[in-house]
C-alpha cells in the first residue's frame, strides 16, 4: 500500500464564521479571509507538502473553489510548485474537476507540463467534482457525465497523439488543431484516476483500468471495490489492490491519546465539508433520477456524506473521533494502533493499494502536523508498503 | 385526455381537452400541473393542447435534443401536426420563452399570443438579475419568491407515489439542461423580439419575485403590440394560484370577438 499524503490547504480562520451562516462554500463572503492570513497559511501547507519528500510519502493535492474549507483552486498550480520542491513523490493530481472545466485541453497541455517538470512524476485523477462546485463553475449539472466522458476522452487523445494536430467536433468541446507541446514522460500518458461513492463508478474506471478512489466511508468503498473487482473479472483481468483508493483522516501520536487528538482537530475537516448551503447540495441532474426519487421520499438530510459500515449515512458534522473511527474515516492513535486499523480495514476491503492520508486539517497547527507526518512516514507507512507491493507498471 | 404523439423521432405526452377555438399551451418550467383547477376552468372556453415538454411528465429527452431552440421547433412541428393555422399560442415561464422563440421564427404561425410571466429575455445590466436565481435559494425563499402565498405551493413529496416523485425530479434536470447557462434566457432572443406581429398578451402575478411586473413592462417595451395585465394575490404562476382570473384574462384577450 502507497501513502499520499494531502491536505486541503484550509483557511480555517474563518469556520466560526461559515458555521454562523451556515455555509462554509459558495456563499460564504471572501470578506471573512485576511489575505496577509492566507499568505502565511498557503506557504506552510506547501512546506509541509515538501517534508514528504524527505519522509519518503507520496503526495496529493485536489481543489475546491470558494470555501474556507480549500484554499487550493487550482491543482496545476499547486503541484507545479511542489514539483519543483520535491525529487521522489509521486504527485496525485485527485484531481482536475474536467466536467467544470471549459478548456480540457489546457488540462492536458498543463499536466503534461507537470508531468515534463517533474520528471514523470504525475498521476492524473480526472474527477467530475463535488456538487457544490457546480455554482462557483457555473457549469450546468444535467448530463455532466456525458461531458466529463467527452473531456475524459478529448485529454487521454491530447496527451497520447504524437503525430497531431488532430481535429475534435464533440458536444461540448470544439477545436481544429490539437498539439500539445510539450508531451508528457511518461507514456501513453501518466496513470489515470477517478473518484466516485457509487458500483456504477466503480464499474466505469473499471472498464478503463483506471485507479478508483473514494473517501471517508467504509461502508460506501466496499460496494464500489467490489463493482470493479466484478467489472473487470467480467472483462477478463483481476483488478489488483493497486487500482484501488481510500482517502481517511490519519492522527499518529507517541500515545493514543495524541493520536486521537490530532485526528479530532483534523477530522474538522469532516465536520465543516459539508456544511453548505441547501441550494447548491443537490442541483437537479448532478445526482441520478433514482437518487432525486429518493430524497423526495426521504426529505432532505442535512450533512451526510460519511456512511457507517452498513452504508447508513450518519451525521458528521456532529460525530466524535470514536465515531468517525467506526465508519473508517479516521484511523487514530499510536502506530501499532493505526497500523493495526488500516491492515483491518484493507482486509475488510478486500485489499487497497493506496491510502491518502489527511495528515493535517484545518486547527492542526504546523508543529503537530510535522510529527504526525514523521511518525506516520517513519513507523506505519512502510508496514503498510510491506502490504501490498508496489504496482509493476503504470495504468 | 392524455395521449401521445411522435414528432421528429420524440415521443410526447400531451393534455388535450375542451372543444373551443384551438390554444397551444407551454408549460412552466415548474411542471404542466394538470391536476390543478386552471386546465378544466380553460377548457371550457378553449380545446387546449398542452404537451409535456421533452423530459417533463412522460415525455422522452434524448440525447439530441438540448436547447431551447429544439424546443421551439419542435413545438412549431407540433402546430403543424395538429393543423393549428391562426391558433392562440400561450406559454408560462419558461414556456413563455418557448413561445416567444417559435414567434420570432414564424411571426404569422399564430393569431394572437399570451406570454405569461415568461422568462428568456435580458434587458439589464451584467451585475443585475433580471431572472432570479431559482436554484440559489433554498426551499421557503424559492416559494416566498415564487408564490404570493407560500403555502399554495407547499408539496410533501414524501407522501407521492413513485411516478410523480419520477416526473418532479426529471422535470427538474430538463428545466437544468435547458435554461442553466445563461441563466434561462437567450442573449440573442431580445434582439429579435421586434418580429413578434401578433397581438401579445403579458400576463403578470402582482407578486411575481421570480420575474417582477418591472421585467414585464420591459417585455411590454419591447413588443410591437403588447399589453401588460396583472392579476392580483399571485405571483409567478397566476393560472395556478388565480385560475379563474388568470383564464378569464386569457379568454378576454385571446377569444375571437
Amino acid at each position: 500500500m502507497r501513502s499520499w499524503y494531502f491536505s486541503e490547504m484550509a483557511y480555517h480562520p474563518a469556520w466560526e464564521a461559515g458555521l454562523a451562516r451556515g455555509s462554509l462554500r459558495v456563499v460564504l463572503p471572501n470578506e471573512t479571509l485576511d489575505p496577509h492570513q492566507a499568505h502565511r497559511l498557503l506557504n506552510r501547507y506547501l512546506d509541509e507538502f515538501a517534508l514528504c519528500d524527505e519522509l519518503g510519502l507520496d503526495i496529493m493535492v485536489n481543489e475546491h473553489h470558494a470555501t474556507a474549507t480549500c484554499m487550493t483552486v487550482s491543482v496545476p498550480m499547486a503541484l507545479a510548485i511542489i514539483a519543483r520542491e520535491t525529487k521522489r513523490a509521486r504527485l496525485l493530481s485527485l484531481g482536475n474537476p474536467i466536467a467544470n472545466r471549459p478548456d480540457p485541453v489546457r488540462v492536458a497541455e498543463e499536466m503534461a507540463w507537470l508531468d515534463v517538470l517533474s520528471g514523470g512524476r504525475t498521476e492524473l485523477g480526472l474527477v467530475k467534482g463535488a456538487a457544490y462546485e457546480i455554482a462557483p463553475a457555473n457549469s450546468n449539472p444535467a448530463r455532466i457525465m456525458r461531458r466529463y466522458w467527452e473531456a475524459h476522452d478529448l485529454i487521454l487523445k491530447a496527451l497520447s497523439t504524437h503525430d497531431g494536430p488532430f481535429s475534435w467536433e464533440g458536444e461540448y468541446f470544439h477545436y481544429r488543431q490539437v498539439n500539445i507541446w510539450p508531451r508528457p514522460i511518461q507514456q501513453p500518458h501518466p496513470p489515470i484516476w477517478m473518484t466516485g461513492m457509487s458500483a456504477a463508478t466503480g464499474r466505469a474506471a473499471a472498464e478503463r483500468g483506471h485507479v478508483v478512489g473514494t473517501l471517508l466511508s467504509g461502508g460506501i468503498a466496499k460496494p464500489m471495490f467490489d463493482a470493479y473487482r466484478a467489472r473487470a473479472r467480467e472483462l477478463g483481468w483481476e483488478a489488483g489492490a493497486d487500482r484501488m483508493a481510500y482517502a481517511a483522516v490519519i492522527g499518529v501520536g507517541a500515545t493514543r491519546a495524541e493520536g486521537h487528538r490530532r485526528a479530532d482537530q483534523i477530522a474538522g475537516y469532516v465536520r465543516t465539508a459539508p456544511v453548505v448551503a441547501e441550494p447548491f447540495t443537490n442541483p437537479p441532474g448532478y445526482n441520478t433520477i433514482q437518487a432525486n426519487v429518493a430524497m423526495l421520499r426521504q426529505g432532505r438530510k442535512k450533512g451526510r456524506i460519511v456512511a457507517d459500515r452498513n452504508g447508513n449515512l450518519i451525521d458528521a458534522t456532529r460525530a466524535s473521533v470514536e465515531d468517525l473511527m467506526a465508519t473508517d474515516t479516521v484511523f487514530a492513535g499510536t502506530p501499532d494502533d493505526v497500523f493495526a486499523q488500516i491492515k483491518d480495514f484493507d482486509a475488510r476491503m478486500g485489499g487497497v493499494g493506496h491510502l491518502l492520508c489527511f495528515g493535517q486539517g484545518g486547527f492542526l497547527d504546523h508543529r503537530d502536523t510535522v510529527e504526525n507526518l514523521t511518525l506516520f512516514a517513519r513507523e506505519v507507512a512502510p508496514r503498510l508498503r510491506a502490504l501490498h507491493p508496489d504496482r509493476a507498471a503504470a495504468a | 385526455m392524455t395521449r401521445s404523439l411522435t414528432l421528429s423521432g420524440i415521443a410526447l405526452a400531451l393534455e388535450e381537452r375542451g372543444d373551443g377555438p384551438p390554444l397551444l399551451f407551454l408549460h412552466p418550467g415548474a411542471g404542466l400541473a394538470p391536476e390543478r383547477p386552471w386546465l378544466d376552468l380553460l377548457a371550457r372556453r378553449f380545446r387546449v393542447i398542452a404537451p409535456w415538454l421533452p423530459g417533463w411528465g412522460d415525455s422522452a429527452l434524448p440525447d439530441r435534443v438540448g436547447s431551447v431552440e429544439d424546443l421551439a421547433y419542435l413545438c412549431l412541428d407540433l402546430a403543424d401536426a395538429l393543423h393549428l393555422d391562426g391558433a392562440a399560442l400561450a406559454g408560462a415561464c419558461f414556456g413563455g420563452w418557448i413561445a416567444a422563440e417559435m414567434a420570432v421564427r414564424q411571426p404569422g404561425r399564430f393569431a394572437r399570443l399570451a406570454l405569461i410571466a415568461p422568462l428568456g429575455v435580458k434587458f439589464g445590466a451584467v451585475t443585475q438579475r433580471d431572472i432570479a436565481d431559482m436554484h440559489a435559494m433554498g426551499h421557503d425563499d424559492y416559494l416566498a419568491a415564487a408564490w404570493a402565498d407560500p403555502a399554495r405551493g407547499e408539496q410533501d413529496t414524501t407522501v407521492l407515489p413513485e411516478a410523480d416523485l419520477t416526473a418532479i425530479a426529471r422535470g427538474r434536470e430538463a428545466f437544468a439542461l435547458f435554461g442553466w447557462k445563461p441563466y434561462m434566457h437567450n442573449p440573442r432572443l431580445r434582439h429579435w423580439l421586434h418580429r413578434i406581429r401578433p397581438p401579445t398578451l403579458l400576463l403578470w402575478g402582482a407578486a411575481d419575485g421570480i420575474v417582477t411586473p418591472a421585467y414585464g413592462a420591459q417585455w411590454q417595451a419591447a413588443l410591437p403590440d403588447a399589453r401588460l395585465e396583472i392579476i392580483a394575490d399571485a405571483g409567478h404562476f397566476p393560472l395556478w394560484e388565480q385560475p379563474e382570473a388568470a383564464v378569464a384574462a386569457l379568454a378576454r384577450f385571446l377569444l375571437p370577438g
